[in-house]
């Protein structure tokens, strides 16, 4: 039941938030901020619990799962489970989301009862995102966080903020739509198959196809993590998106939205259709060096902070789809760090601009100049967030980059060499944004606060995190181990035995059925 | 009945009204001859029932008529109170007048 | 003592955290006394690691202490671990000690500026980040120093912020090396994948084993490596970034940008020498790039009118020096000049400093002049950091290292004379360009008042360095002058030993009176022309084909305006144009499509109920004639 409460607790904490208002603004956010903490406390306790499990046995990747039927008629049931990587992802969405109602805590002063309900919506709809394994239920869950998230970019943005809500929402619901269908095809092609029709995970992982079917049913779910990655050319609809969120829309949107389409292209692509992917990687690879440089370029561009920072999310992703689809351990352990740590450098930049525009109420950086005189410690985190950002060794993006990059040379060396051009390009972005925003003559202004004791012990959080990540990633590396294990042994099966049959090989040995129930729920 | 007058001329007469009919409908402005003319199309329809239904000697082509009449009387006291609001509202009884919902 | 090693770099990465986190607690004093003390206390501690080492050497001649394992996926285990071998030994001494000098130094230096702790904060996580790329164990924590110092230099360049100029410098530096340092992570990628480890000494072994010389693997790992060390280092072709650099402090120019990190370069290539033994095309790269480096930056040094970019651009030319020895297989000499490199040099930008300090800031070496009598100290260090750059034969110790790197580009087997005359031409122009600057600034009348005399704390560093920069060479001399070779034996378990080409020996005694009349020559000519009879040569100098020599040369060979064509303005160009992002405006252009076709469709509906009525007709009659006639 922990992974229910899991979900739960954000989702009855969203309702009872929204309750309370009546009462006071403040209560609203004392119950957010608790609600989203003992989700945190939760998710620390299947840490430590892991931890212990993993030194205990080797059976199985799964630490817990939570099997109910829902809707037994059309084979749906309410299937959650957690391993390494779905316990990394939680556990960041429940930090940053302690971060994100705390940077909320003076930035909104309307419907702040609807906001924090919003906000805890999205949160919990992310949850399920990472811990679901029906995948009814997990397009259910993916539905769920789109539609909070529109409100909380079109209520609470900035000027164009319906254009970009309406455009966040297109993109994300078609993408969607293809993903419903390519599930509902698999659905039917395994119902007539085997007679038992199911959405379970564990069952359609074994599904023959045929290498055409498969490709299209790929594609449909590709393009759907695609467009939330964002992979170019689907990601135009990120930097209207960030820009105009509230500072806590752009931290979920960047730190957790964006990697519930790393975390599918791990949990449902490859595993799902490891002949079509791996036949589709080269193509989505190049996308993905494209995305490096390319998102680099734009940064480099723009006169608006937010702006710059959603584009460097742009540049960070593409190194996680190549890490995704370069497929080598090195590179998925990469991948891992890097949406991590992507979380974490981008959630901190987003909060730090808010935090700046709240005090000069521009995010033009052709209004800014030397800031550093009036706000140094502002200027000293935003510094170490840029050159986390442009992978600076010692902070966590360069161990997820550098990984990445490192586990791709063996695939591909020209590719690994033109994304390694981003490591130039985002130096230029890095150094050019913290030059025009804190550096250079301070304009006569009325003197501004630094950071205030909410804040820097925010920052405080997010530098350990990343410094923590940078010099010793063992213990986030030692969780994901096992799920990466199981997906590289899958695609050494299939690359194997390429002409053994044209069909894709049911796998039971890798994945087996039985252990992946823990003790913990009985 | 076979020295009658051929179902062609029927038809074709009752085309001819309709179509008469429906160039009123068009072509007037005046929305108590579009009414008109709207009644002129009825019962050119009406005509056309009859017509096939005393050519083939069933009773249908009659029963549809008495229909159509009730559809008309109905249409027809709609229709007027439509003239009356619309002299209400625009002083006027020309229906060009009455185009709120163009795009 | 070994087993403290880590506390060297530790110390300083201590001094800087303090001073982060709590120093805004902290009085001046007490930040000078963690700043320098921090530094100063593992300096001792390096010492004394050093003694240890040589006291008792362990049988590998090297000692690794593994802190902890950084990170552990498949069989990438990078460890988080230091060495101590007699290479890095000569590093972790000569950094920090000329470090803690130099911390000593900006007590006084900096002590109006009102930012002295982020100063010396920034200062001690480079002294911290450069200590951990000479220890380094693996090239992984290696490049962890290397961006590390790499971002120190762009904050202590941009140190003074305010003034966008500052910071542009600082830009360009962190911009430039980082496109050499990305070709070296490309470089690690491709040594890792082909020999399966990043340890230093693993790897130097497997890479002789497995790639037979002048194998393509080989020639594209050192390629890259050079990529690197030629950004770190400031050599061809991407130098432009330091001349720039001296926008920051002096004692940062002093100990960044000519002691210790532009040499990180030549550490790095010493330190993969077997690499580069096994790829002589790229080894005569490293040669050829470091000799058109050394003549490049001595031109441009000599037409310099700001005294600290006439030390950049020797430092530059210095450096060209030790990349000239890399290629031509002497490593230790590289090494060795490293050192006397790191004693002259600083002392040059220190007593530089007193100078620019004392004028008002002013960096110009023609309003200076006279400044013999009022600042006595600094002249005579400065004359003897002077001759020591200009290789004054038998007295300094710059002659000893250069010597040893001009006889053996002539007698390596690798080596040729061609190699050689570069050399001897350029110590003709480091002699000019070197007392010009002396006597421009030090001899001839007073044109400035000199406002600011130099306190203890700014002697005591002039007075050791000085010292050091004479008998500093005495460990290796050449073999008709005692043949002394306290150095190469050192550095014997380490670096191979410079091969002799048979029969091109000759006389060593021959070329050095060779180098050193060429080097007498060019400070009388530097006499001649810049206090002896400036006039006649003023003609000479307004020639137009020598202006614009001139001008070419003091530009920098107009490395900048290409770079800043064919690189900077396409990109900024194109990043412009693109701002709004072209893919995303073909999505607007479906949405304006749509919105178009929306408008288009709207026009038909008039509100007209007679329209509506002939369209249903139509319809009707459209639909009954295709029902009719289709049959």
């Amino acid at each position: 039941m922990i992974l229910a409460w899991l979900i739960l607790i954000p989702f009855l904490g969203g309702i009872l938030a929204w309750l309370v208002e009546r009462w006071g603004a403040i209560w609203t956010r004392w119950v957010s901020l608790l609600a989203v903490a003992l989700d945190l406390g939760l998710a620390s306790i299947l840490w430590f619990h892991a931890a212990g499990r993993f030194s205990l046995s080797s059976s199985g990747p799964w630490l817990v799962s939570l099997d109910r039927a829902w809707i037994p008629e059309a084979g749906i049931r309410f299937h959650l489970a957690m391993d390494g990587l779905s316990l990394l992802l939680v556990l960041l969405t429940a930090f940053l989301g302690v971060l994100s109602v705390a940077a909320s805590w003076t930035e909104i002063q309307e419907r702040i009862g609807f906001f924090h309900f919003s906000l805890l919506w999205v949160l919990a709809g992310i949850t399920g995102v990472f811990l679901a394994l029906d995948l009814f239920l997990f397009y259910f869950f993916w539905e769920l966080m789109l539609v909070p998230m529109y409100f909380l970019i079109a209520l609470w943005g900035h000027e164009n903020r319906l254009y970009a809500a309406v455009k966040f929402f297109l993109f994300t619901q078609l993408s969607g739509l293809l993903m419903l269908l390519a599930i509902l095809g698999l659905y039917e092609i395994h119902g007539r198959q085997t007679g038992a029709y199911t959405f379970d995970y564990f069952r359609l992982i074994g599904t023959r196809l045929p290498p055409q079917t498969a490709m299209w049913l790929m594609l449909g779910f590709f393009i759907a993590f695609a467009v939330k990655l964002p992979a170019v050319p689907v990601h135009t609809w990120l930097p209207d998106a960030h820009t105009e969120a509230p500072t806590a829309g752009s931290v979920v949107l960047a730190g957790l939205l964006l990697k519930t389409g790393a975390y599918g292209l791990l949990r449902f692509v490859v595993p799902l259709f490891p002949g079509a992917a791996s036949a589709f990687a080269p193509v989505a690879m190049v996308l993905a060096v494209i995305g490096i440089v390319y998102g680099a370029l734009l940064a480099f561009a723009q006169h608006d902070l937010k702006r710059l920072v959603a584009y460097t999310s742009v540049s960070h992703m593409g190194f996680v789809l190549l890490g995704v689809f370069a497929g080598t351990e090195i590179a998925l352990q990469g991948v891992v760090v890097q949406i991590l740590c992507h979380g974490i450098s981008t959630g901190a930049l987003f909060i730090l601009v808010g935090a700046l525009s709240e005090r000069v109420h521009t995010r033009d950086m052709r209004q800014m100049s030397g800031f550093w005189t009036s706000v140094p410690r502002i200027g000293g985190v935003t510094l170490l967030f840029a050159l986390a950002s442009m992978g600076l060794p010692g902070l966590g993006n360069f161990i997820g980059e550098f990984l990445v990059l490192l586990g791709t040379y063996r695939v591909s060396a020209p590719l690994t060499v033109i994304a390694s051009i981003g490591l130039i390009v985002s130096t230029v972005y890095a150094l050019v944004m913290v030059q025009r925003t804190f550096y250079g003559p301070l304009k006569e202004r009325p003197p501004m606060a630094d950071l205030s004791g909410r804040e820097a012990a925010m920052m405080a959080a997010l530098v350990a995190a990343i410094i923590w990540l940078g010099l010793y990633p063992q213990p986030v590396l030692d969780l994901a181990k096992a799920p990466l294990d199981r997906l590289q042994e899958r695609g050494a099966e299939i690359n194997a035995a390429p002409g053994a049959s044209a069909a894709e090989a049911p796998l039971r040995t890798a994945l087996p059925l039985d252990n992946h129930r823990s003790e913990v729920d009985r | 009945m076979t020295a009658a007058v051929p179902m062609e001329n029927g038809l074709l007469l009752a085309a001819v009204l309709f179509v008469l009919g429906l160039i009123g409908v068009l072509a007037r402005r005046d929305i108590v001859f579009v009414l008109m003319s709207i009644e002129v199309m009825l019962n050119a329809a009406g005509l056309a029932f009859i017509v096939a239904g005393a050519r083939w000697h069933q009773p249908d082509g009659q029963v549809m008529f008495l229909f159509i009449l009730a559809t008309a009387a109905a249409e027809v006291s709609v229709g007027l109170a439509f003239v009356l609001e619309l002299h209400h509202r625009f002083k006027a009884l020309d229906v060009d007048a009455a185009s709120e919902m163009r795009g | 003592m070994l087993s403290l090693l880590w506390l060297v770099p530790a110390l300083p990465l201590l001094g800087f955290l303090v001073l982060t986190l709590v120093g805004f607690r902290l009085p001046r004093l007490g930040v000078a006394v963690i700043g320098v003390g921090s530094v100063a206390l593992s300096c001792i501690l390096a010492i004394l690691a050093a003694a240890s080492l040589l006291m008792a050497p362990p049988a590998s001649h090297s000692y690794t202490q593994i802190l902890w394992t950084w990170l552990r996926v498949g069989s990438f285990a990078p460890e988080i671990a230091l060495t101590l071998d007699p290479l890095s030994l000569v590093m972790i001494v000569v950094v920090t000690f000329v470090a803690a000098l130099i911390h000593l130094y900006s007590v006084e230096f900096m002590a109006g500026d009102e930012s002295f702790r982020r100063f010396f904060a920034y200062m001690n996580l480079f002294v911290a980040s450069m200590l951990v790329l000479v220890l380094a164990d693996n090239l992984l924590l290696l490049y962890l120093g290397w961006e590390g110092v790499g971002l120190c230099s762009y904050l202590l360049i941009g140190f003074w912020y305010k003034d966008p100029v500052n910071v542009a410098a600082a830009n360009k530096a962190f911009i430039v090396t980082r496109v050499g340092d990305t070709a070296m992570a490309v470089g690690i990628f491709l040594l890792f994948t082909q020999l399966g480890t990043l340890r230093i000494a693993p790897l130097m072994g497997r890479a002789a084993e497995q790639w037979p010389v002048g194998s393509g693997m080989a020639v594209a790992a050192a390629a890259l490596l050079l990529g690197g060390a030629v950004g770190k280092s400031a050599q061809l072709p991407l130098q432009t970034w330091l001349p720039d650099a001296m926008a920051g402090p002096t004692p940062v120019s002093a100990l960044i940008h000519a002691a210790t990190m532009v040499t990180a370069g030549v550490y790095l290539i010493a330190r993969t020498n077997v690499l580069f033994t096994l790829a002589p095309a790229v080894q005569l790269v490293v040669a050829v790039v470091g000799a058109a480096t050394l003549l490049l930056a001595g031109c441009s040094a000599l037409v310099q009118r700001d005294i600290k970019r006439v030390l950049a651009y020797s430092t530059i030319s210095q450096i060209g020096y030790m990349f000239l020895a890399l290629g031509v297989g002497a490593w230790s000499a590289a090494i060795f000049h490293f050192m006397t490199h790191a004693f002259f040099k600083a002392l040059l930008f220190l007593g530089a400093g007193v100078v620019i300090e004392a004028l008002h800031d002013e960096h110009d070496i023609y309003k200076m002049g006279g400044l013999r009598r009022q600042l006595p100290l600094t002249f005579w260090t400065f004359l003897i950091g002077s001759a020591s750059l200009a290789a004054l034969p038998l007295v300094t110790a710059g002659f000893y290292s250069k010597d040893l790197i001009l006889w053996q580009a002539w007698s390596s087997s690798i080596g040729s004379a061609w190699l050689w005359a570069a050399g001897v031409l350029g110590s003709f122009l480091t002699a000019v360009y070197t007392f010009r600057v002396v006597f421009l600034t030090f001899f001839g009348d007073a044109k400035l008042q000199v406002s600011k005399k130099p306190g203890m704390a700014i002697r005591i560093p002039l007075v050791v360095l000085a010292v050091l920069s004479v008998v500093g060479g005495f460990v290796e001399t050449p073999r008709f002058l005692g043949h002394a070779s306290l150095f190469t034996e050192l550095m014997r378990t380490t670096l191979p030993a410079a091969s002799e080409a048979v029969g091109r020996a000759g006389d060593e005694l021959t070329f050095d009176i060779i180098a050193a009349s060429v080097m007498l020559v060019g400070i009388y000519l530097a006499y001649l022309v810049f206090l002896g009879s400036p006039r006649r040569f003023e003609d000479v100098a307004r020639a137009p084909s020598v202006a614009a020599l001139r001008r070419f040369w003091f530009a920098g060979w107009g490395f900048d305006w290409l770079y800043d064509r064919v690189l900077v303005q396409p990109y900024v160009w194109i990043a412009h144009r693109d701002r709004n992002d072209v893919i995303d405006q073909s999505y607007r252009g479906i949405a304006w499509l749509a919105a178009a076709s929306w408008r288009t469709l709207s026009r038909t509906q008039t509100g007209r109920v007679r329209w509506y009525a002939a369209g249903i007709a139509a319809g009707a009659i459209i639909i009954l004639a295709i029902v009719v006639f289709r049959t």
